[in-house]
């Protein structure tokens, strides 16, 4: 692996016993875990590429212990991974070999549910999906749906700022986070929002959703719930090509229409399913889109009349419109199974995520082609066609040397690829360590160190998740140095008044 | 009044803030300055006009997604896509009338930087929500940038985030990248008249707790609904209380009809339709029965979120104390609330009332000698507070840019 992360610093790790000590002595009992063995679940997240087992596990069960944990670390210079289910498909949650892997899985409470509010309070280890099963008796629902729902949790949806197939909709998590307890790097414990709308000053809140771990430990998060929609019909449409597909999504936004979601899968993604599946799905067209409505009835089937007559339109080879919730989820079975589906067809793949403007779709799908035959690696596209969050699915065998390198190389490519006709990086699964090197093709290194030095606001030692993110890392004293020529600026020769 | 440097685009910018460092000095940095009275009063020795920096560069309503020099007129930008059949979902409020200025004027820089938005948060967000990306200079004279020019991004820091509600005191946005959304084809009012603040609240509790989906919830008392001819004739001397419902007409007529059942328990209700609807929700959006033509730019008028089910007891905290005009948006969560004039503008009141509901109070309208006097931003903790200051320094840390306009000393 092409990965490089900063170097262990031996006197950290010439203290190790001391730390564990000190560290057991604030978690007590199974809360410490320095066992190779016992650490061994904890060496990677959901990006299985890359492995490292941590210095020391700690799995604090409360807000004193946190704030303890990191003050300790900070003073006694000891780097710190926070983690959630470790779900990360970007490597954010990978250990550092002379950190501290901080797991928040006890923190598994909601501690409050408020329906006159419309707010739940949720300790970070709790599920996504368990936020919404706790509302959902009185029809409500917690809108961000990652597709890793079942098991990632809402401490690493606000780390990383989670999207979803419904977020052209209904927002990304930090559209749907109102306030949170946060523990800084020194133990400082901090209020940020709570059930009122908007920040009172800066709005830290906002930054620290999608922060990947670098800003500060979340103890606490209040989210807002939404009632659930009266009732969703989705529509299943191939087209023959995906310039027809990527027309036809262009003028359901243009009438007007924002689709509660709306997923596109090109044609190796659409049979990779349908084996797998049996969704029904065609397999004599290039491009497939399922558009779902949600609302109450009277909208929905208006609105699905309106789609359908735009899809057809666009030239549409096939349209089916769900008439019963097991057609509707039916529908949605296999867009649901593509990551799997791919999986089935080859030993690994690697799932990439960039967003590109939508109308770039056709451009950037046939240059992955050429890329494809170039790198001998087939792949595979699923497209939140909404907001234009593509997920390439490259296929390859980490037994066949090489492959895993060529793979990165690919991946990269795709990468640039997306930032060269006006995107980003990432749509939902964050830089980590994945995209970390890539940085530089979208930043420049004045942008890179103004976010640098936010960090050191947070974080003066740089000892919270280092690593992740940032091609090069600075110290703080250094990224703070001013060179203002004092008096040798002569006044600006603009216009003056 | 310090001199006025009208800078032409993004190179005159950062001519103007190394300037200043080199010098020692601080810049107020305004657009059309529609928005210049809130805040502290900050000393500045030169004030950074971006007026000029004007124009849309892209528009595509398809990707839904708009760029702008920061200069340009909100007006403008709200034409532009109206012609679209598009809007701006945050529904920025007009300032201008309520600080005695004039009405339609701001900028889309200025809209971002303080970060506004209307009676529709309480569905689709504010202006933080629809802020893609920026080019900015910082307090140490260097254009950066942030985000991007699509609808989902997690690439770096979210600093759109962090410049919204930061008035110009981190960095000076020269380019700004916002979010677009489809407008909605109608839109109808449901009303329930008469009704007091408490049980207001319960109403539009029920609302928001319907599937109705309701984007816009207010509650005019009596005497504040009489304060605009619009209110007047529709609330004919009681108290108001208002729920918007916008989408495609079979929609918002099924849901007039659920909203209109869910709320008899509460009183007489009744509906309006598209126009007077609209004419009435611009009318809370810009808090309309406050403007300064009608009660003095010397009145205090405070913005406080709380809550949303604490409206109503804060309002009672704040009203024992002495006479209070409140008016209700977001469900209860947001007040605007009218003081008569004193020394700290009802500040100490205002203070208690929030730290026992929980929220956050902005001193929005004050002589200036007041607002040099109280806090006019929520006064953060020491630790909190400590990490502001901290932010600020890390974008400005000679304190170049509105230095003092938030709190003293950031």
């Amino acid at each position: 692996m092409s990965l490089v992360m900063p170097e262990p610093d031996r006197s950290v790790l010439a203290r190790r016993q001391a730390i564990v000590a000190a560290l057991s002595a604030i978690v007590p009992g199974e809360g410490v875990i320095a066992a190779e063995r016992a650490m061994r679940p904890y060496e990677s997240d959901g990006l299985t590429a890359y492995r490292q087992l941590p210095m020391v596990v700690v799995l604090p069960e409360t807000t004193d212990q946190v704030s303890r944990v990191l003050r300790y670390c900070h003073e006694h210079g000891v780097k710190v991974v926070p983690r959630g289910a470790g779900t990360s498909l970007s490597g954010g949650a990978l250990p550092l070999a002379d950190g501290v892997l901080l797991g928040m899985a006890k923190f598994n409470r909601i501690r409050e549910i408020d329906f006159d509010n419309r707010v739940v309070v949720a300790e970070p280890g709790v599920t996504n999906l368990a936020v919404t099963d706790a509302v959902a008796n009185a029809g409500f629902y917690y809108a961000p749906d990652p597709s890793s729902q079942i098991a990632c949790t809402i401490g690493g949806n606000v780390a990383e700022n989670s999207g979803g197939v419904h977020c052209l909709k209904y927002g990304m998590t930090s559209n749907n986070v109102l306030g949170c307890e946060l523990v800084l790097m020194t133990g400082e414990v901090i209020r940020l929002g709570g059930k009122h709308l908007d920040a009172g000053g800066y709005d830290l809140l906002g930054v620290i959703n999608g922060s990947e771990g670098l800003l500060g430990v979340v103890t606490e998060i209040t989210v807002r719930i939404l009632k659930k929609p009266e009732c969703a019909r989705a529509l299943l449409v191939g087209f023959p090509s995906s310039e027809a597909a990527g027309e036809c999504v262009s003028r359901i936004i243009g009438a007007g229409i924002i689709p509660g979601g709306m997923e596109m899968m090109d044609r190796p993604a659409i049979h990779a399913v349908e084996e797998f599946v049996h969704a029904g799905y065609p397999l004599d067209v290039e491009a497939l889109l399922i558009v779902e409505l949600d609302g109450p009835q009277a909208e929905v089937d208006h609105l699905i009349a309106r789609v359908d007559a735009i899809a057809r339109d666009c030239g549409a080879a096939t349209c089916r419109v769900s008439h019963s919730e097991e057609e509707r989820l039916l529908f949605w079975a296999g867009r649901k199974a593509a990551f799997p589906a791919v999986g089935r067809i080859s030993p690994d793949y690697y799932c990439m995520d960039g967003t590109i403007p939508r109308a770039r779709l056709p451009q950037v799908l046939a240059r992955m082609r050429e890329l494809s035959e170039k790198y001998q690696l087939r792949v595979a596209n699923v497209f939140h066609a909404g907001d234009g969050n593509l997920h390439p699915l490259i296929l390859y065998d980490a037994n066949k040397p090489g492959e895993l390198e060529r793979t990165e190389a690919f991946g990269a490519e795709i990468l640039k690829l997306c930032v060269a006709v006006g995107g980003v990086l990432t749509g939902e699964h964050g830089v980590g360590v994945e995209k970390r090197d890539l940085m530089p093709t979208m930043f420049s290194e004045v942008d890179l160190n103004q976010q640098q030095r936010l960090k050191c606001a947070f974080d003066d030692k740089g000892l919270l998740n280092p690593g992740k993110v940032f091609p090069k890392l600075h110290r703080c004293a250094e990224l703070g140095r001013m060179h203002v020529h004092a008096g040798r600026v002569a006044f600006p020769d603009i216009p003056r008044f | 009044m310090s001199d006025v440097l009208k800078s032409r685009d993004a190179k005159d910018v950062e001519a103007a803030v190394q300037w200043a460092l080199a010098g020692g000095r601080a810049l107020e940095v305004v657009g059309h300055g529609s928005k210049r009275a809130v805040g502290r009063p900050s000393q500045t020795d030169l004030t950074l006009d971006l007026s000029g920096l004007s124009g849309v560069t892209l528009y595509e309503p398809e990707e839904l997604v708009l760029s702008a020099r920061a200069g340009t007129p909100i007006a403008e930008i709200e034409a532009l896509v109206a012609a679209k059949n598009q809007q701006l979902a945050f529904e920025p409020m007009d300032y201008g009338p309520l600080l005695g200025g004039l009405a339609n004027r701001g900028t889309l820089g200025g809209v971002l930087a303080t970060n506004i938005s209307g009676p529709r948060r309480i569905k689709a967000g504010a202006a933080r929500d629809h802020f893609l990306g920026f080019v900015a200079v910082s307090g140490r004279g260097e254009s950066f940038k942030s985000g991007g020019r699509v609808v989902k991004n997690v690439t770096g820091y979210d600093l759109c985030k962090l410049m919204a509600g930061s008035w110009g005191t981190l960095a000076v946005l020269t380019d700004v990248t916002i979010k677009t959304l489809p407008r909605p084809e109608t839109e109808a009012t449901v009303v329930v008249l008469g009704l007091d603040d408490a049980a207001a609240m319960r109403a539009m509790a029920a609302a928001m707790r319907s599937s109705c989906e309701v984007s816009g919830a207010a509650h005019l008392p009596a005497g504040v609904a009489a304060a605009t001819p619009l209110g007047q004739a529709v609330a004919t001397g009681r108290a108001l209380t208002m729920l918007r419902l916008e989408g495609v007409a079979p929609s918002v007529a099924h849901r007039k009809a659920g909203l209109l059942a869910a709320l008899q328990p509460f009183g007489e209700a009744g509906a309006i339709d598209d126009t007077v609807s609209r004419g009435l929700w611009r009318a809370v959006r810009d808090a309309a029965p406050f403007t300064a033509s009608r009660s003095g730019v010397e009145e205090p008028l405070w913005r406080i979120s709380t809550a949303p089910a604490n409206g109503a007891e804060l309002a009672r905290l704040i009203a024992r104390a002495g006479e209070a005009q409140v008016m209700y948006d977001w469900a209860g969560g947001l007040l605007w609330v009218a003081l008569t004039p004193s020394n700290d503008a009802g500040a100490a009141v205002v203070r208690r009332a929030v730290a026992a509901s929980g929220g956050h109070a902005t001193l929005v309208r004050a002589p200036a000698s007041v607002r040099a006097a109280v806090a006019v931003f929520e006064p953060p903790d020491a630790a909190l507070g400590a990490l502001s200051k901290r932010v600020k320094d890390s974008f400005d840390p000679k304190g170049v840019l509105n230095p003092g306009r938030m709190w003293a000393g950031v």
